[in-house]
């Protein structure tokens, strides 16, 4: 009885609104309409829901924010588009096939090849050497560390996935870059053979560099998303699991893996999203050449987001049409990653949620 | 097959918290016993202190002595996994793996085991899905999820888990608290089946169920919240339900305390 | 006979069986010192590397090692238990490695220039030959870019999750929640070249008589544009853990729903949204690429942000990072030291802000 929440909200929705109708003698707005629902104490009507009053103002706001999402994502994809195109129409040869960048000339040509190469290729190692380190530290993190040393080693690995990225790609050039070009010369050295490792030099600023740089900063990210869904293994499974008489690996492996595995992909295609949209990190430690190649520690390499910043100062018009384009590309690609990510783990969430 | 158990002066510990005070019983072999008392009295804590799941809780730790046929499962040399694979568990409530088909649940435990050969685990899934009376609902859905089951199919389906690895002995955690009372029924009837090859252990909070199935009957208690559980009375189930010696144990049968 | 005992003897523990031996750590520790002496003789002799090479090769080595001598001794399970616990232990000293380097260089690269030249003076007229210049307009910039990127995206972000939680149902809400999801993996790069076809190239020179113009404010709606979605999921995620009998309690009184979000259910979430807004803001201050796209960077001091070239203490290091002058790496790392130090004490506050909050414990 009287449970109707619009009714009884707007009864009191302040302001002007209140005494407004309040001031109205009872029963003069009632429509017809509302002797259809059962009558109330003294035969009174009861105030009216209004159309314009804070409560719904303020649902408007809300409303307005939550599609201001929407709207930036059209928004990045119709202005990039509107600015990419005139540029790509400008271009004298395949956007897509060519491998350089000559965007500020006045023949303009360029493509999005060796970029697009780079960033993929780079992402992946990174992903390749991430990846096992990320979940073998989600592990100790969730199930093998005792609890005092996993709470201040989680809160570490957090305050890693904060560090800015230029403190990483600085880091990179100016320290790591030594030891990666020592280690560089020695692959060549022994594994020359295989074409990855092969080349006459020189060394340094790499695929490689580059690539173990986005490693280390991707690896907190996975981590903690992988730490998140471990933990959350039903610890009546882990205890079925060891009643079966299961080592503490075996029990992982039963229980805990096969729990996690789409929470797990889901973290990894989300530290790829961040590893493909990396900047600075991969401006100060790629070589910054347009090629395709799969040698890995010659100097070398590019992306399509480190192009965008290091070429940016000097570009004219249809030199940033040209970038924003190739911006537009990363946009894609990084939109499809993440939507097929969190495409996951909604499903996990639905099942979860419908399982428990 | 079934063995007898044996505790003699076993305490545990979560931390500096005693949960249960020098327990002295004998577990004869292919009997069913059943543990009763009020909550947070710490049977449930010396159920799994009887197959080494009480260690598996953070800071917990036990005294005393516990024997599968005269070997204490608490010395330094035993094999924790061992122990765990003779002595079987079924918990409270039905965790079969969310991941597995009902027939992976099944021969998880062998697999674990390393048995490979897939004729050997057909024939092992068969058999115990048999013992479990689940055969004939579940055969023509063998690599269905087992989480699409009822409450008292997965729980019949945790006890053939449990049962494929062939303990000597079974543990039940109150294993019918969830479930309906047509599901009680079915796994009581199966208890009754598994005790010509099992020794059963079982904590249950619905005295009819321990007057039903057990042969014999252990009451637990505590004088109050923070006290460790004791061990009041443990006698034939027979006796303790019609004439227990002590008050304590008659007052709880009888509904007047817990 | 039992399915067990027909097919692996080796693993069966029969009844009368439940020892097991287990590996002394003498054999352990002895397995080790094996494996890196077996790999320092290897290495050295033939001379296909040095230190490093001995310790990862001995690493390998000792892993294998141990699997084999523990098989021997406690079983195949056992050992391949003990062997993926040692994996895990040595994944976690991996990791800890460079991000001890990248502490260690900070701090001990970054104390050259920490000094009040640094904080007080711009790069204005520093030339490539002088010792001096510091970050001050930097900061200046990162502060007004930050605060104002905030002033757009805090209130945005609070009322997009109140939309989420309290208003939004169905399938508008679920497309929302999706994209809010997806939009915190836009690269900040895209958000800059956003903000530079949208705002730079098509907004500004309707105030700059038809000229494009970088300014703070355009870095402010880049940052903002990667602030949201994140101040969403948080605040989104506090809403939903403010009790539903608090808001029903406000109902039965009679309290429309509008004020009973702004009186009872924000107050309550307050500390946990303030603890995402501030991690918000950490990252968003650590972020070059949209700044780099949009404010150009300056050598001056700019304090209008909504006219002319403006820096900011991220884009300071990336520019001292190329910068050929030989003082300019001591300054870059101040400045990152700077930097690292301004967002680990916001995350870090955050973080027991949230140890404190009622809501989350």
């Amino acid at each position: 009885m009287g449970d109707n929440p619009s009714r009884s909200t707007d009864a009191n929705a302040g302001g002007a609104g209140v005494t407004g109708r309040h001031a109205s003698p009872v029963g003069i707005g009632v429509s017809p309409s509302s002797y259809e629902e059962p009558p109330f104490g003294g035969g009174g009507a009861l105030p009216k829901k209004s159309r314009f009053s804070m409560e719904s103002g303020f649902r408007g706001l809300s409303v307005a924010s939550g599609a201001m999402v929407l709207v930036i994502i059209v928004a990045i994809a119709a202005f990039l588009i509107s600015k990419a195109v005139p540029a790509i129409s400008a271009d004298k040869v395949n956007f897509l096939s060519f491998k350089e960048w000559f965007p500020n000339e006045t023949e303009p040509r360029f493509g999005i090849a060796a970029l697009a190469f780079g960033t993929v290729l780079s992402s992946v190692i990174a992903l390749i050497v991430a990846v096992p380190i990320s979940l073998g530290i989600a592990l100790f993190l969730s199930h093998y560390a005792p609890k005092r040393l996993a709470t201040p080693l989680g809160f570490v690995m957090d305050l890693l996935a904060a560090v800015p990225s230029v403190v990483f790609g600085l880091w990179g050039r100016d320290v790591f870059q030594a030891p990666v070009a020592d280690f560089s010369v020695w692959l060549n050295h022994y594994f020359g053979w295989i074409p990855i490792f092969g080349g006459e030099g020189p060394f340094g600023q790499s695929i490689m560099l580059g690539g173990l740089v986005l490693a280390i900063m991707v690896l907190p990210i996975v981590t903690s998303l992988s730490r998140e869904v471990f933990q959350q293994t039903p610890g009546m499974n882990e205890e079925a699991a060891l009643a079966l008489g299961a080592t503490k690996w075996e029990m992982v492996r039963t229980a805990v893996l096969p729990y996690g595995k789409p929470g797990v992909i889901a973290a990894v295609m989300l530290g790829l999203g961040r590893a493909l949209g990396e900047t600075i990190a991969l401006a100060l430690t790629l070589g910054l050449v347009y090629n395709i190649s799969f040698n890995l520690i010659q100097v070398g390499g590019n992306s399509i987001a480190a192009n965008i910043a290091t070429t940016f100062a000097e570009a004219n018009d249809t030199g940033r049409g040209a970038l924003i384009a190739s911006g537009l590309v990363l946009f894609a690609i990084t939109l499809v990653v993440n939507m097929a990510a969190r495409a996951i783990i909604y499903r996990r969430r639905e099942f979860r949620d419908s399982a428990a | 097959m079934a063995k007898r158990i044996e505790a003699s002066n076993v305490s545990s510990y979560y931390g500096s918290f005693k949960a249960i005070d020098s327990i002295s019983m004998t577990v004869e072999p292919k009997t069913i016993t059943a543990l009763i008392g009020p909550s947070g009295c710490g049977k449930s804590t010396f159920l799994r202190s009887i197959n080494r799941m009480h260690e598996v809780l953070p800071n917990a730790r036990i005294e005393g002595r516990l024997t599968i046929d005269e070997q204490n499962i608490y010395d330094a040399d035993v094999d924790v996994t061992a122990v765990r694979r003779l002595i079987g568990m079924v918990f409270q409530r039905p965790n079969p793996f969310p991941t597995m088909s009902i027939y992976e649940n099944v021969v998880a435990g062998l697999k674990l085991n390393g048995v490979k050969k897939k004729s050997l685990l057909d024939d092992a899934a068969e058999q115990s899905l048999k013992s479990a009376n689940l055969w004939n609902e579940v055969k023509d859905r063998l690599n269905r999820p087992g989480a699409g089951l009822s409450g008292g199919q997965q729980q019949r389906l945790c006890i053939a888990r449990t049962i494929a690895v062939e303990p000597q002995v079974v543990l039940m955690d109150e294993p019918c608290s969830a479930l309906d009372p047509i599901s009680t029924l079915a796994i009581e009837d199966l208890m009754f089946k598994l005790k010509d090859r099992f020794t059963i252990i079982i904590v249950t909070h619905n005295m009819q169920q321990a007057a039903r199935v057990s042969d014999k009957t252990g009451f637990f208690s505590i004088d109050k919240t923070g006290d460790p559980g004791r061990l009041i009375e443990y006698d034939d189930t027979q006796k303790i339900f019609s004439n227990p010696t002590q008050k304590k144990t008659e007052d709880y049968i009888t509904g007047r305390f817990g | 006979m039992s399915v067990l005992e027909s097919e692996q003897s080796d693993v069966v523990m029969r009844p009368d069986n439940i020892r097991t031996r287990t590996l002394p750590l003498v054999a352990n520790l002895a397995t080790a010192v094996v494996a890196f002496i077996v790999s320092a003789v290897v290495v050295l002799t033939t001379g296909i590397g040095n230190w490093v090479l001995v310790v990862v090769l001995g690493a390998v080595l000792y892993l294998v090692g141990l699997n084999i001598v523990a098989s021997r001794v406690e079983g195949r399970r056992a050992a391949r238990d003990k062997m993926w616990r040692a994996a895990i232990y040595s994944a976690c000293l991996l990791a800890i490695l460079p991000l001890a380097s990248v502490v260690w260089t900070l701090v001990s690269k970054g104390v050259d220039r920490l000094d009040g030249n640094f904080f007080g003076t711009s790069m204005n007229n520093i030339g490539a030959r002088d010792a001096g210049g510091g970050a001050y307009h930097a900061i200046i910039g990162t502060l007004e870019q930050v605060g104002i990127a905030s002033l757009i995206a805090v209130p945005l972000g609070v009322l997009g999750a109140i939309y989420l939680v309290e208003y939004g149902k169905g399938k508008f809400a679920n497309t929302v929640r999706f994209f809010v999801d997806v939009m915190t993996g836009i690269p900040s790069i895209v958000a800059g070249l956003f903000v530079l076809s949208f705002w730079v190239l098509i907004v500004s020179p309707w105030f700059n008589n038809g000229q494009p113009r970088f300014s703070g404010f355009a870095a402010s709606l880049a940052l903002s544009v990667l602030m949201l979605p994140t101040i969403v999921r948080s605040t989104e995620e506090m809403l939903r853990l403010v009790p539903g009998p608090l808001r029903e309690g406000a109902y039965a009184l009679g309290v429309p729903q509008w004020k009973t979000i702004v009186k009872i259910v924000l107050p309550t979430a307050l500390p946990g949204i303030v603890t995402g807004v501030m991690l918000a803001i950490a990252r968003a201050a650590g972020e070059t690429a949209p700044v780099l796209l949009v404010a150009g960077g300056a050598a001056a001091i700019n304090f209008d942000p909504f006219a002319g070239n403006q820096s900011s203490l991220a884009l300071f290091v990336y520019q001292q990072a190329g910068d050929a002058s030989k003082y300019a790496p001591a300054r870059a790392w101040t400045a990152a030291l700077t930097l690292v130090a301004i967002v680990l004490v916001l995350t870090i506050a955050a973080k027991l802000l949230a140890r404190r909050n009622s809501l989350t414990r």
